[in-house]
């Protein structure tokens, strides 16, 4: 399974973590797709804690990170 | 010609008890800007730089900006500019409230404090009716106390600062806390005011308003400049819904969330004390400074009692860095540093830091008089931090000296987490390698608000940067070290940065002064701050290696998580950004002073 972490206001009706098939979600963008949040909306995106990108190939035990504009200091 | 400077400076000698206001030369303030600018550079004319910071000799400055008061977004920040104690510095130190605004409507565009009482005192700045008054009965109140019988006697529109009982007995870590829990927080800004007997500063004006140089010009850029700040993710619902704290889960998701002073680099219950928990348990509203769009202040309940919440720094280093996850422990500790008047950074990384020596068994059970400086321990964070303001003991006196001198103290000063013996900041270094560079080469020691290289390291702001490479750190680094040099100088506030960019810094300096600085002007101006700053403590005795990291940061690598395996490359940073800076041996060179006009 994929774990999806979701942050902030992504998680309004969401809920914080889904665990996802990667086969059946085999990328960020599907993942995105499913959760009805558009990329543009998305400003932070991991995946296994590192900067990444939508059309990133997930596999098993992955976790991907997603987080709308939000800062701090 | 109208300007949102008052020209005026307000000099307090306590030595000999006078009160004199003094003519600002335009001139000189706009090349400085003001706030911390021409702070430094008042400081450095006047022969700071070589005196005792805790002696008569030194001066404490709360300096306004141009903007300070001024109707444009943010445009009440202050700062209180000194030779720190901490580390024999420039220090510098910026805070919200609203009490810089009132200082700037009362007519002054800065207070300097000179000598010292003879015995405790407060200052009551009313227009023009300025007055020292005896502080007996206030010496040894708590800030909020101070705060409460203050606006007792001048009416609730007076803005209070003062330092709590943690400035009063000359901790290090002691700040200058306005509005209950606005603070002027680094440095040990606060022993330099307890080392005057002055325990407060009361402002209150009849005027609400400063007119600028051109009124239609100004209004036309702060509309535009707001519309960008409420339309930016960031700063028109990030930061107002989710405050500061939200970065808890980002820096802990990348790696780089420093734990148990800083032994590790993610903290496994994170979830506990982040922002979307704060939120979810505490949050009764937003907190504002003066004139502020975005609000990034926590209003929480606290058992009952409503105070100002832990912003993200807080939050990490009582938290995470103590092996905590007690999110009301870290709430109740945090109002008990605002109460002290301690560091709310400085302090908590004080108490990691002893917690990591009680484990490796160099603080004993017995200096630890009943409360055992165990990693989690609620008990220990909140009575710690209680022991350090009131100096209740032998070490927590220690302690309340930063964690420089507690591990000196104990012959490890390698286990101190600091830069120029000032604790480094929520974010491990060694898998983010700009804030490194920002970290070693910060005038004023760790910090990460002197070119916050987060922005664009790991928020993406305004564009992404891998956090990994050294390529391009060190001219983005300095880029915005200049930036933010400009905006501390300017009076409003550093998360605006987020939304808008030097030209629009220019064009409301500009509406609001007179001044014609084009956006790439107006970062020499920051550059030529960031020099001077740098100018002060050479003088003051800084040498060319304190511009560096601890050796955790360069030696030991992160020993888990996503950033893995990282040590921090400043060796490969550092000389390419002295070569940028025109500094040799961490110093301006002539030819660069030349240029920036400081010679
Ligand atoms: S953004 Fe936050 S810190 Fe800055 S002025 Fe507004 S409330 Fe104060």
């Amino acid at each position: 399974m994929v774990e999806v972490r979701l942050f902030a206001y992504f998680r309004d009706n969401r809920g914080k973590i889904l665990y996802l098939d990667p086969n059946l979600f085999p990328t960020v963008q599907i993942i995105l797709d499913h959760l009805g949040i558009k990329l543009s909306d998305v400003q932070i995106l991991l995946v296994n804690g590192r900067h990444s990108h939508a059309q990133h190939l997930l596999k098993e035990n992955d976790i991907v990170a997603l987080f709308p504009p939000v800062a701090g200091g | 010609m109208s300007t949102t400077y008052n020209l005026k400076m307000l000099r307090v000698n306590l030595t000999d008890q006078t009160i004199k206001t003094e003519d600002l030369d335009e001139k000189l303030a706009k090349k400085f800007l003001g706030g911390r600018g021409l702070g430094t550079k008042i400081l450095y004319d006047e022969g700071v730089a070589t005196v005792d910071p805790l002696s008569p000799e030194n001066k404490l400055i709360f300096i306004n900006g141009p903007l300070t008061g001024a109707n444009v977004p943010t445009g009440g920040r202050y700062m209180v500019v000194t030779k720190a104690p901490l580390n024999n510095m420039i220090a510098s130190s910026n805070s919200g409230g609203v009490w810089g605004a009132r200082l700037k409507y009362a007519g002054y565009d800065a207070l300097i404090v000179e000598g010292k009482s003879e015995k405790p005192v407060y200052l009551v700045i009313d227009d023009e009716h300025v007055e020292i008054k005896d502080a007996a009965t206030l010496w040894g109140k708590t800030s909020e106390e101070t705060e409460e019988a203050l606006k007792e006697t001048y009416g609730k529109n007076a803005s209070v600062l003062n330092i709590g009982p943690a400035g009063e007995n000359l901790a290090l870590l002691a700040c200058i806390i306005n509005e209950a829990d606005r603070a002027a927080g680094r440095t040990g800004v606060g022993a330099v005011m307890g080392s005057k007997n002055l325990k407060a500063v009361v402002c209150s004006s009849k005027r609400t308003v400063v007119e600028p140089y051109d009124k239609e010009a100004l209004r036309e850029t702060v509309t535009a400049s707001l519309k960008l700040i409420k339309e930016n993710g960031v700063t028109g619902t990030g930061l107002p819904t989710y405050g500061t704290a939200v970065l808890v889960n980002i820096i802990n998701n990348v790696g780089s969330f420093p734990t148990k002073n800083w032994q590790e680099s993610q903290f496994a219950t994170s979830e506990e004390i982040s922002g979307e928990m704060l939120k979810e348990k505490f949050l009764v509203k937003q907190g504002f400074c003066h004139r502020c769009p975005i609000g990034c202040g926590r209003v929480i309940n606290m058992n009952g009692k409503i105070v100002g919440g832990p912003e993200y720094e807080p939050l990490w280093a009582y938290g995470a860095n103590c092996g905590l996850d007690d999110l009301e422990a870290i709430t109740i500790a945090n109002y008990w540093a605002n109460e002290m008047g301690l560091d709310a950074i400085g302090a908590p990384t004080t108490i990691a830091t002893a917690m990591e020596l009680y484990q490796k068994g160099y603080i004993t059970d017995e200096d630890c008089d009943g409360v055992p400086l165990k990693w989690g321990s609620s008990e220990a964070i909140i009575e710690w931090t209680k022991r350090m303001g009131l100096g209740s003991n032998p070490l927590a006196k220690l302690m309340a000296s930063g964690s420089y001198r507690l591990c000196e103290h104990y012959g490890v000063p390698e286990l101190s987490m600091s830069v120029k013996k000032q604790d480094m900041p929520a974010y491990d270094a060694r898998g983010i390698q700009g804030i490194g560079l920002t970290y070693a080469t910060s005038n004023r020691g760790g910090c990460h608000v002197r070119g916050y290289m987060i922005s664009p390291e790991i928020l993406g702001l305004p564009q992404p940067l891998d956090r990994f490479a050294t390529e391009d750190k060190a001219l983005w680094t300095k880029i915005f070290q200049d930036l933010t040099a400009v905006i501390d100088s300017s009076g409003m506030c550093l998360f605006t940065s987020f939304a808008i960019g030097a030209a629009e810094y220019a064009a409301m300096i500009n509406a609001a002064t007179g001044t014609n600085y084009t956006p790439e002007e107006l970062l020499v101006v920051g550059e030529r701050i960031y020099n001077i700053e740098r100018m002060f403590n050479k003088a003051a005795g800084m040498k060319p290696e304190d511009d560096t990291l601890p050796k955790r940061l360069l030696e030991e690598p992160i020993p888990d998580g996503p950033s893995k395996g990282e040590v921090s490359k400043l060796h490969i940073l550092l000389p390419q950004y002295y070569e940028l800076r025109g500094w040799e041996n961490a110093f301006p060179t002539e030819a660069t002073l030349k240029r920036l006009e400081l010679l």
